[in-house]
């Protein structure tokens, strides 16, 4: 409860530095909020576009959860979105087999990519301790080099030197009854995959022993060897999961919303995913509910800047906001608690307050990996 | 070979000097306590300010050089005011410092592009004229090194050599070097002894948003030109340097020329034949992985302060 409200407090925040920002800049806030609203919302083809717009940042968001509750930083994804989406991209491009053999084969070379760029960080991470925000950001850069240069030379569309060939129709993952649903929006298979991927990760996490396993090394990593599990193999099975998720994403993006890929920039999805999973509070229904809320950011702001000249980039701008008060959110969270405290101590005059208990264990919990543990 | 080297050390010494002065920056940091991932987005901050005030100016005062320190200036603050942002977070509200960093590149890498659609309609904001390069006079005839460190300078190279020399000194000769440092190895020996363990934090951060600023601005007056939303991974490039040099400013002098050189011959190795032997993708991975590698074999004596990245909690023991 205590989480839900301090996420809704960062994202109220954020709106509202956003509509200062409008005001500075001499725009009208309420005339860009409601475009944004209406560019997201308006008709059916518009909400198609706003759920594909979130569909990669469900995955990503899903992976930084996933990290989070093993006590891991995975800030990798961006990199293991990219190589998930050029794994995916590869095989779409090289491979010519019949329709859904072709998908399932893309879709698990991407998850495959991510794991795999998300492995050695984990490795690193359970043998010699090195920290996974340091070595993800390596790789992050390792990708965006790797694409820079593998992309023009394997895979180079017919016109632009920035991106590589289309994709074949049967290497899409745009259907035709999903486009006809939505009127003819570019929502694809991806949302579906990003619905059983959420459904599947709560399952793992709350349901199954290996998220017990993996929720307890990251209450307290010390505490769990001790119980007896395995904390390296957790580690490295968590960046693999997270890894692997971060490359849906790219399949999502590069072969679902897109049709090819890009070079010369890393995914913002990636880093919006932190964004996702801070005010989804890790857990995979909430991961989904945020990444909507950022999908109608980015998908209106298109026809709020052809309305009304704001930029395109507030739409950025607030999510960016956003994660930052998530990230100083225990601010609001001991307004809470003295807000609370002078009720209780109002109502009962003369008793002492009550110390603040957490809601939960998870609240309990210490935040999440800390760089230099 | 020795002609193709000899052409392109000058770029490579141009290439480095932002890495330097915002790796250097980082040192402070990190050594305070404090790890800042924020590095990018707050050399994008500083070429934005630079860049926005450099226009301005030469608008103003065509042909003048010193707009360009102005702009340099004014870069230095508003990093420093902009990082504090990070400050407040990770020191009076002990937040997850990764988070916090994030948040800084993201809100920099927006807002600026947000601001400077505002101001120039296009993003990108151009000034009209960098500094001038120039031969040291007499140095640069000595015969190889003379060619290699003392032609086609910049004025900016050497007042960040100067910078290092200074903050080398600062950190390991002073007594305030001695208690920042020693907030990033025992805060709370430190607070114990008298130190105002969030004070000296505050400063490491600041140092760092400034000089991050300034590399992002020398970036603009130097070789880019152009203010464009972005540094292109330069600030995590810093980062790398910093782990790689171990936390001593003669080690990120050598990480950053290193990666810099390496960068530099990846980016000619398009025009100069002799490099083509070499992918150009080994090259600019190279920084990264063996940055990777060394913290796989420093793993056991890293020198890593040992606070850093660790929110300071006087009441704990």
């Amino acid at each position: 409860m205590k989480k839900a409200i301090v996420s809704l407090l960062a994202v109220i925040l954020g709106l509202v530095a956003g509509a200062l920002l409008m005001i500075f800049t001499g725009h009208d806030p309420i005339e860009g909020y409601r475009f944004l609203i209406t560019g997201a919302l308006k008709n059916r083809e518009r909400i198609g576009n706003t759920l594909a717009t979130a569909t990669p940042l469900i995955f990503t968001g899903l992976s930084l959860a996933f990290s989070f509750r093993t006590g891991l930083f995975n800030i990798g994804a961006p990199g293991q979105m990219l190589f998930g989406g050029l794994c995916a991209t590869a095989v779409g491009l090289t491979f010519d087999l019949p329709r859904v053999l072709l998908l399932i084969v893309m879709i698990l070379a991407a998850f495959i990519g991510g794991a795999l760029w998300a492995l050695i960080p984990g490795i690193l991470k359970a043998k010699f301790n090195v920290h996974e925000v340091v070595s993800t950001i390596m790789m992050n850069w390792s990708c965006y080099w790797i694409v820079y240069y593998a992309v023009p030379a394997y895979f180079k569309g017919p016109s632009l030197e920035t991106e590589s060939k289309l994709l074949p129709e049967a290497a899409s993952l745009k259907a035709s009854f999903m486009t006809d649903l939505f009127n003819g929006s570019y929502v694809n298979l991806g949302f579906l995959l990003a619905i059983i991927a959420v459904i599947v990760i709560g399952f793992i996490i709350n349901k199954t022993t290996l998220g017990y396993e993996l929720k307890a090394v990251g209450y307290n990593r010390d505490a769990a060897e001790y119980a007896g599990i395995a904390v390296n193999r957790g580690i490295i099975t968590s960046m693999l999961i997270s890894g692997g998720l971060a490359g849906l994403a790219g399949v999502a993006q590069y072969a679902g919303n897109a049709s090819n890929i890009q070079i010369g920039l890393l995914p913002s999805q990636g880093f919006d995913g932190i964004a996702v999973a801070l005010l989804g509070a890790s857990a995979p229904g909430g991961v989904f509910l945020s990444a909507i809320f950022f999908g109608v950011l980015y998908s209106g702001r298109g026809f709020m800047n052809a309305m009304t000249d704001i930029p395109p980039e507030i739409a950025d701008t607030i999510i960016a906001i956003i994660i930052y008060f998530a990230a100083t959110s225990i601010l609001f969270e001991r307004l809470i608690s003295f807000l609370k405290r002078r009720r209780t101590n109002k109502a009962e005059p003369g008793k002492p307050s009550a110390p603040d208990k957490p809601d939960s264990p998870a609240e309990a919990a210490k935040p999440v990996g800390r760089v230099g543990e | 070979m020795w002609d193709t080297i000899a052409n392109i050390f000058p770029y490579a010494i141009v290439y480095t000097i932002p890495l330097l002065i915002t790796a250097l920056g980082a040192l402070f940091s990190e050594r305070s306590g404090i790890v800042n991932i924020g590095l990018e987005g707050l050399m994008i901050v500083g070429a934005f300010a630079g860049a926005l005030t450099i226009n301005k100016l030469q608008a103003a005062y065509p042909g003048e050089q010193w707009t360009l320190w102005v702009g340099l200036v004014a870069a230095f603050v508003i990093g420093v005011l902009f990082s504090l942002l990070h400050a407040f977070a990770s020191i009076n509200l002990s937040a997850n410092q990764v988070i916090s960093g994030t948040a800084i590149n993201m809100v920099a890498g927006s807002l600026t592009i947000f601001l400077a659609r505002n101001i120039t309609g296009s993003g990108n904001i151009r000034i009209l004229q960098g500094f001038r390069k120039f031969d040291i006079p007499v140095l640069s005839d000595i015969p190889i090194i003379g060619r290699l460190f003392f032609s086609q300078t910049y004025w900016t190279t050497w007042f960040i050599l100067g910078v290092l020399i200074l903050s080398t000194f600062l950190l390991f000769k002073t007594r305030f070097g001695l208690r920042l440092r020693s907030c990033g190895e025992h805060p709370h020996a430190a607070e114990a002894a008298g130190v105002s363990v969030r004070k000296m934090r505050y400063m490491g951060v600041m140092i760092s948003g400034g000089f991050a600023g300034l590399g992002g601005a020398i970036i603009i007056s130097t070789y880019s030109g152009e203010f464009n939303g972005s540094v292109a991974g330069l600030g995590f490039l810093a980062l790398a340097a910093l782990i790689f040099g171990q936390w001593k400013p003669l080690g990120v002098l050598a990480a950053t020329f290193f990666f810099g050189f390496a960068s530099t011959i990846a980016n000619v190795s398009q025009v100069i034949p002799s490099f083509q032997v070499i992918p150009a993708v080994i090259l600019k991975v190279f920084p990264y992985v063996v940055t990777l590698i060394a913290l796989v074999l420093f793993s056991k004596s890293s020198q890593a302060p040992k606070a850093a990245g660790e929110p300071f909690d006087s009441g704990k023991r």
